[in-house]
């Protein structure tokens, strides 16, 4: 184990921190020296809780002097995606819009990591509302990859990815509309896994589209991936949608091998938008898996052409109303001088929304429009359940589904700022899980010819993180490669 | 040409919860401004609504009352629109698949019932209240009443006439506070009732151009609103011109109805399922525990109070019209009262007092038991029912028992034949011109000896024995 604690896993510290190894504080001021040293080239944070994150830490480990309970994440320092609400410092979601905007309140997930001992190091930045594959839509600042800035980190959860891979946070919370967790924890070599809608409160979580929107960690390991869930999951009185199911120990289904396992392989997703240098790095992970003593069996999604087209009515017309409410009244930025309401929204909404949050509203104003509702929302939510059942009549044949998470590796900024669309299919292998509801892990599979991680993407039945975590932490120990760490500093 | 009305209302009722419907907020609107809100009624970012179970029983209850089916399965929708009391800038209510629907309720005007058939009895949330008097140029919003629950209960286009919507409106009120889900109050805003208006020629069965007629504060400036927007339709059809789609706010005071938005201009509200929320499902089991909990309604209370108590349809009316009236009647009775006179007691005396104190009767200080007691004293002749009169003010003043008034008042009824045989001697002594009068014929005389005889006893004399001892006194002599 490295000297430098900010380079530990979360599991790491919490069992130096409550063996007493290390202090929670010493952990603490290693993470803040490494933010201080490499975040003025990567930009991951908007917002560093220095002060706070000492005191957190101290609490810990007062705590562990007074020999209470301390929880799992026992001083393990996180980083939060500028969405979730939280008392402490701004919550803006990267948009001028809520700029300076104070929440009353912490998201369920924020009050769940504090009860387990985690320390808060600050807010991570994002495409601005979560809309964007880049986290170039960020009102605040341009986040770089780690392992080349010249590079995106992806999106929407950006900031998240690139802090972890960074070694700026032990692990980030983010939120997958249709790609934002995965998306760029592949792009960064990290492991992100959204979770089955309803496993994980949004309670607190600002949404894009509600029906898609899950929380889920970015984290170093498979383990540590484990580990956040434990806390993470579980129902919430204050989400409707949350599911009242058991949790379970994520962390006692890692297993290290993959025996008994059936593997299905979409056809749909090898084909030629799948790189050949991507291509070639799923196909070892497949083989090792199959080395680990795993089945593979090819399955079909045939519904998986139409799903950009579904996501990008479904997400608009929730974003539409979702963000409403960001109109001057209450909060938030205002327009001066407004001679009337209506022009009060008009201005406020203009000066304070940036052009792909524009976009969208525009798009799914219009999908919901009198005349428009049938041809393309109603029809979009059918098309939604024959995507869903893919997958349950895929799962009958396999027990995880594997495939690639993102058609390429981190592209260079800006280049594909100039064309949403082509923006968009950044996230073709990740929106269809949002459609259909199930959990899905993307994970680190070695480095492309151009010296950028490639993701694998494990995709599970409902509720079922678990065999996903499983089949993830068989290959991570037999994967063969050893992809170190992005040199940064 | 003769024309019809055709007219379907559109009731907004908030339901008493104590708690808004989607957040543990204070449904006391009446607060000052902006103390019963909270992240979610306030629309803040990141919240989420969870919808409040007592609420859907209440709208259910509403719905069994008013002959509905129960959606086995339903659910909430976004209604989007831009408004500053708005919270969310949408409203979430109900589009598609009302909680109930298909329901009725029988009304009567002139002696003559007919049923109004119910669409639908959906739940939604109310909005903030603005207001434009702070001066300084400066627009307020109060949240207090922003996701309080309203269930908005819409008819079929069955009414014809103004007066059948007050008669609507009546029985609307009547069976939700006897199910106690609203307090129905208009002027508080607790009911807002919207009337869509149009005309055609009698005989015709296609429905002519509507408007929706908003703004009413009362039931009776319903009626009269109606009835000028249905004169001044016909106005209009008579000259050959044609109706205008709109929305017509009401003038209280000018008493017309003012244009204020035309069909060109109405919203496109892009209802969508409400993500946030899981589909309602009141399975029949749910459905069956709610219905036990309905009490009797107006329309079987009132039958069987003619059938079980004797009384006329008229009182039955007036005892039925309010829920508490019609519990405190049946205890008056089950305390040992002779119906009838229960009844005449409590729509008479018990009423006026209740209304010039302007006293809720669930507040009145005569105990049932007491107003029996008192009807008690009145049969066994201990008082008159003159003097009931008084003891009943002082008991409803005090709300002592009605035997404590007459003994500290002393206000036993004289009986005693000789002693009023006495009063009667000295009453003809002192009148002899009314005396002689009687004796020479003219029997009606008596009257006034016999008020002369109470007015000498304080109005403690025994009526029917005073009235017949006057009568042999002047007859002996
Ligand atoms: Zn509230």
């Amino acid at each position: 184990m490295s000297a430098e604690s900010y380079a530990w896993t979360a599991h790491e510290i919490r069992d130096a921190v409550t063996s007493g190894a290390v202090s929670a504080r010493a952990v603490a001021e290693s993470y803040l020296a490494r933010i201080e040293a490499c975040d003025q080239k990567v930009q991951a944070y908007v917002d560093v809780w220095a002060e706070s994150a000492l005191a957190q830490a101290d609490a810990v480990d007062a705590r562990l002097a007074r020999g209470e309970d301390v929880g799992p994440l026992a001083g393990v320092p996180v980083g939060l995606k500028d969405l979730f609400c939280t008392k402490q410092g701004f919550t803006t979601c990267c948009s001028k819009i809520l700029k300076g905007y104070r929440s009353p309140f912490d998201a369920t997930v924020v009050e769940r990591l504090a009860d387990a001992g985690a320390v808060f190091l600050g807010k991570l930045n994002m495409d601005e509302f979560a809309m964007g594959s880049s986290t170039e839509n960020s009102a605040v600042q341009v986040t770089r990859n780690p392992w080349n800035l010249a590079c995106v980190p992806g999106g929407s959860s950006g900031g998240s990815a690139a802090a972890v891979a960074a070694d700026e946070c032990a692990f980030a919370l983010g939120s997958d509309t249709g790609g934002s967790i995965r998306q760029p924890a592949a792009c960064c070599g990290c492991v992100g896994l959204k979770p089955t809608y309803g496993r994980v409160s949004r309670y607190g979580l600002v949404a894009f589209a509600s029906s898609l929107d899950q929380v889920g960690p970015l984290t170093k390991d498979v383990e540590d991936c484990a580990l956040a869930m434990n806390v993470l999951s579980g129902r919430d009185e204050r989400d409707s949608t949350s599911a009242d199911l058991p949790v379970g120990d994520f962390t006692a289904a890692l297993r290290p091998d993959a025996k008994g396992l059936r593997i299905g392989l979409p056809k749909e997703y090898f084909t030629d938008a799948l790189g050949a240098d991507m291509r070639e790095k799923i196909e070892a992970a497949v083989s090792a898996l199959e080395g680990q003593g795993a089945e593979v069996v090819e399955v079909s999604l045939p519904h998986t052409e139409y799903a950009v087209a579904v996501y990008y009515i479904i997400c608009t017309a929730e974003a539409s109303a979702n963000l409403a409410r960001f109109d001057g009244v209450r909060y938030g930025h205002r327009a001066a001088a407004a001679a009337d309401v209506e022009e009060l929204y008009r201005r406020t909404k203009t000066e304070g929304f940036g052009p792909e949050v524009q976009r969208r509203i525009l798009l799914g104003t219009y999908v919901l429009s009198s005349g428009y509702y049938d041809a393309y929302y109603s029809k979009a939510q059918r098309v939604r359940s024959l995507i869903r059942k893919d997958f349950l009549d895929a799962f009958e044949q396999c027990d995880v589904i594997v495939g690639p998470t993102s058609p390429t590796p981190a592209f260079r900024l800006g280049e594909k700022t100039a064309d949403p669309l082509e923006m968009y299919l950044s996230d073709i292998y990740t929106i269809s899980i949002n459609l259909a509801g199930i959990p899905a892990m993307s994970m680190p599979c070695g480095l492309t010819e151009s010296g950028l991680p490639a993701g694998l993407q494990i995709m599970g039945k409902p509720f079922d993180e678990a065999t996903i975590l499983r089949v993830g932490y068989a290959y991570e120990q037999n994967r063969g490669l050893d992809m170190g760490r992005p040199a940064v500093a | 040409m003769e024309y019809e009305a055709v007219i379907g209302m559109e009731v907004h009722v908030e339901l008493n919860t104590d708690s808004k419907v989607f957040c543990g907020c204070s449904t006391d609107f009446d607060a000052p401004p902006n103390t019963n809100v909270c992240p979610v009624c306030l629309g803040m970012p990141g919240v989420l609504p969870v919808i409040n179970r007592m609420a859907v029983e209440y709208s259910v209850a509403a719905g069994l009352a008013l002959g509905c089916t129960i959606s086995r399965w339903s659910k909430m929708d976004r209604k989007n629109y831009f408004y500053p009391d708005l919270a969310k800038n949408y409203q979430i209510s109900q589009y598609d698949l009302p909680l109930t629907y298909d329901g009725s309720l029988e009304i009567e005007v002139d002696g003559v019932r007919k049923r109004i058939g119910i669409t639908r009895a959906h739940l939604e949330e109310d909005t903030a209240r603005n207001t434009h008097s702070l001066g300084g140029g400066v627009s307020g919003v109060d949240f207090n009443r922003s996701g309080v629950a309203l269930l908005e209960i819409v008819s079929e286009p069955d009414i014809r006439s103004a007066a059948e919507a007050f008669a609507y409106l009546t029985a609307l009120k009547q069976i939700l506070q006897y199910l106690g889900v609203s307090d129905c109050n208009m002027e508080e805003g607790s009911l807002r009732a919207e009337a869509n208006i149009s005309l055609r020629p009698v005989g015709a069965t296609e429905f002519g151009t509507k408007t929706e007629v908003k703004n009413v504060a009362s039931f009776s400036g319903t009626q009269r609103a109606i009835e000028y927007e249905i004169a001044r339709q016909r106005a209009i059809l008579e000259e050959g011109g044609a109706v205008l789609q709109e929305t017509r706010g009401w003038d209280a005071d000018r008493g017309v109805t003012v244009s204020q938005r035309s069909k060109e201009s109405a919203h496109d509200y892009r209802y969508f399922p409400e993500p946030d929320l899981v589909p309602l499902a009141v399975d029949e089991a749910w459905e069956a525990t709610i219905r036990e909990t309905l009490p009797e309604l107006p329309q079987a209370r009132r039958d069987r109070f003619m059938e079980q108590y004797g009384l006329p349809a008229y009182d039955t009316g007036v005892l039925t019209a309010d829920r508490a009236m019609a519990d405190y009647f049946e205890a008056v009775v089950e305390a040992g009262a002779e119906p009838k006179q229960a009844g005449n007691w409590v729509m008479g005396d018990l009423q006026k007092l209740l209304a010039d104190g302007d006293v809720p009767i669930g507040e009145c200080r005569v105990e049932p038991d007491g107003l029996a007691a008192m009807i008690g004293l009145i049969d066994k002749g201990v008082i008159s029912g003159k003097i009931a009169k008084d003891v009943l003010a002082e008991m409803f003043a005090t709300g002592k028992a009605p035997g404590t008034v007459v003994e500290q008042r002393g206000l036993v009824q004289i009986s005693d034949a000789d002693e009023l045989a006495e009063v009667a001697r000295a009453v003809i002594e002192a009148n002899p011109g009314p005396a002689g009068d009687y004796r020479g014929g003219k029997k009606n005389a008596l009257g006034f000896l016999v008020g002369q005889m109470m007015k000498a006893t304080k109005g403690k004399a025994n009526p029917k024995l005073a009235n017949e001892l006057l009568q042999h006194e002047l007859e002996k002599g």
